[in-house]
């Protein structure tokens, strides 16, 4: 199986937005964005691609750090952003376009940070 | 001045087949601004990763989608696999590629129907759904599945396609191309058609690169974007070129579909003239302990499956970015300065997957 090597690079949250400035300087596409729920801490990964090199950033903060948005820079960002704090109540600041918790109008209150399964206990919001 | 007002549109549109919700802020006929709502039918599909073991999970990833459903399977069979090092045997990687190849011929023609309906042409909808129809028998007879196929599994696959099934099969695709070389010719050229698309929705080059967009919303703007040419399954021993087109607009997104059809019949007779003999699956042993981002290509775009393992049974996440998602800021752009009438045919356009995005 012929597939590209993943590259991912663990740096500090203040550093962000300068390494995604770099990405966009040389040229490279957003793939994506998403969180992770690793014990009490969120890993938020940040994926582009260039020509088929793929390269991901990825930050680890609490359920109460503020992250700066990169929708300023990649003017698409926002869904992820809007989703991650939907979904995982990642509080992301200063986004271009900003559903304030709305982008997921689930019958449900979200986020889902602590989901429970159906047959276990009341779902989040009953 | 005229003021603006807001008119919603969806989550139930007759041009949407799945909900999705748009407020569109219009000043007389024309839309100054697009803002989408989505979760309508959210499954939680990627929080089961803690009900279900990882073999068991490639259920639940194909049934993300009920349209690509095989490319989903495959594309987090793959992730996992690559964290386990898993050497998949090679049949079982060409076997992907043909069955890879009917999802997207089988959601093309699914797309060009409804996008034919919404124009209003609806015998050019039942001729593309009859010929849908073919496809979807020769997925039922290689796998036993319609539309959820389970035959991919971590290490392989679990059926084969013998001999003479091929044979038949690639016999079979020069009727179903003269066949379709008839519909492809109306979408290409009708007048009702191009009037209804050209200069509609038109997406540039710079914006769709930036803006994240994929598959044909891409390459209907020049964007040669095709993950296929990073020759995961077998794609790296097929000689292709992806379909590129450079007009931006609705009809250039209809063209990459129609002649992705043909793409996609070529890619079939190649795989099967060099698909090798022998075994179809190897035993994973162990669990998954890693991270991996796994990417294909769907009938709608780049797919991405990230899975991360710790060494137990059920994975610690996964997570799916599918292609309709990361169109929606793409589709915002076009639809800003478009008329209200082309907005049906603008949305549809990106060939949205609402099931697959919502997961």
């Amino acid at each position: 199986m012929i597939m590209d090597a993943d590259e991912t690079t663990v740096i500090e949250r203040d550093h962000l937005i300068g390494r995604v400035e770099e990405f966009k300087k040389q040229g490279y596409r957003l793939v994506q964005l998403h969180c992770t729920k690793v014990g009490d801490t969120y890993e938020i990964n940040y994926s582009f691609d260039l020509d088929y090199q793929f390269r991901n950033l990825k930050i680890v903060v609490d359920g109460q750090t503020e992250v700066p948005s990169i929708s300023g820079i990649y003017w698409g960002a926002f869904i992820y952003e809007n989703e991650m704090h939907d979904l995982f109540g990642i509080r992301v600041v200063g986004m271009n376009v900003d559903f304030g918790g709305n982008l997921f109008r689930t019958a449900k209150k979200n986020p889902f940070a602590n989901p429970t399964f159906r047959g276990e206990g009341p779902c989040p919001g009953e | 001045m005229s003021r603006r007002i807001i008119v919603p549109f969806g989550p139930q549109h007759p041009v949407l087949p799945e909900p999705i919700h748009l407020d569109l802020v219009l000043q007389d006929e024309r839309v100054v601004e697009a803002i989408p709502s989505i979760g309508y039918i959210h499954r939680g599909l990627e929080t089961l990763v803690a009900k279900r073991e990882y073999p068991e999970y490639v259920y639940i990833a194909e049934r993300t989608c009920g349209i690509c459903s095989f490319i989903h399977g495959m594309t987090y069979c793959q992730g996992v696999e690559q964290v386990m090092n898993l050497e998949v045997p090679e049949r079982a990687l060409f076997l992907r590629t043909i069955w890879s190849e009917y999802s997207r011929m089988h959601s093309h023609l699914l797309w060009l129907g409804l996008f034919a309906d919404a124009i209003g042409f609806e015998n050019l909808f039942m001729a593309s759904w009859r010929l849908r129809e073919s496809v979807l028998d020769v997925l039922e007879e290689t796998t036993g599945g319609r539309v959820i196929q389970g035959s991919c599994k971590v290490g392989g696959v679990r059926r084969d396609i013998p001999g003479e099934t091929l044979e038949c099969m690639v016999r079979d695709l020069e009727g179903f191309e003269r066949d379709f070389k008839e519909i492809a010719n109306v979408f290409l050229r009708d007048e009702s058609i191009i009037a209804r698309t050209r200069g509609v929705g038109v997406l540039s080059h710079g914006d769709a690169y930036h803006l994240g967009a994929v598959g044909p919303t891409a390459r209907g703007s020049g964007v040669a974007i095709d993950l296929r040419k990073t020759g995961y399954a077998a794609y790296g021993k097929i000689h292709f070129k992806p379909v590129v087109e450079t007009d931006g607009d609705c009809y250039a997104r209809c063209a990459v579909r129609v002649k992705e059809v043909f793409s996609s019949i070529d890619i079939v007779r190649q795989a099967a003239a060099k698909i090798p003999e022998g075994e179809i699956e190897v035993k994973p042993k162990g669990n998954p302990n890693g991270e991996c981002f796994s990417r294909a290509e769907q009938p709608r775009g780049e797919l991405v499956h990230y899975v991360k393992g710790d060494g137990s049974r059920h994975l610690v996440r996964s997570r799916i970015r599918t292609p309709t998602l990361t169109n929606v800021p793409p589709l915002v752009k076009m639809l800003a300065g478009c008329e209200l009438a082309d907005v049906p045919v603008i949305v549809l356009s990106i060939d949205p997957c609402i099931g697959c995005m919502e997961r």
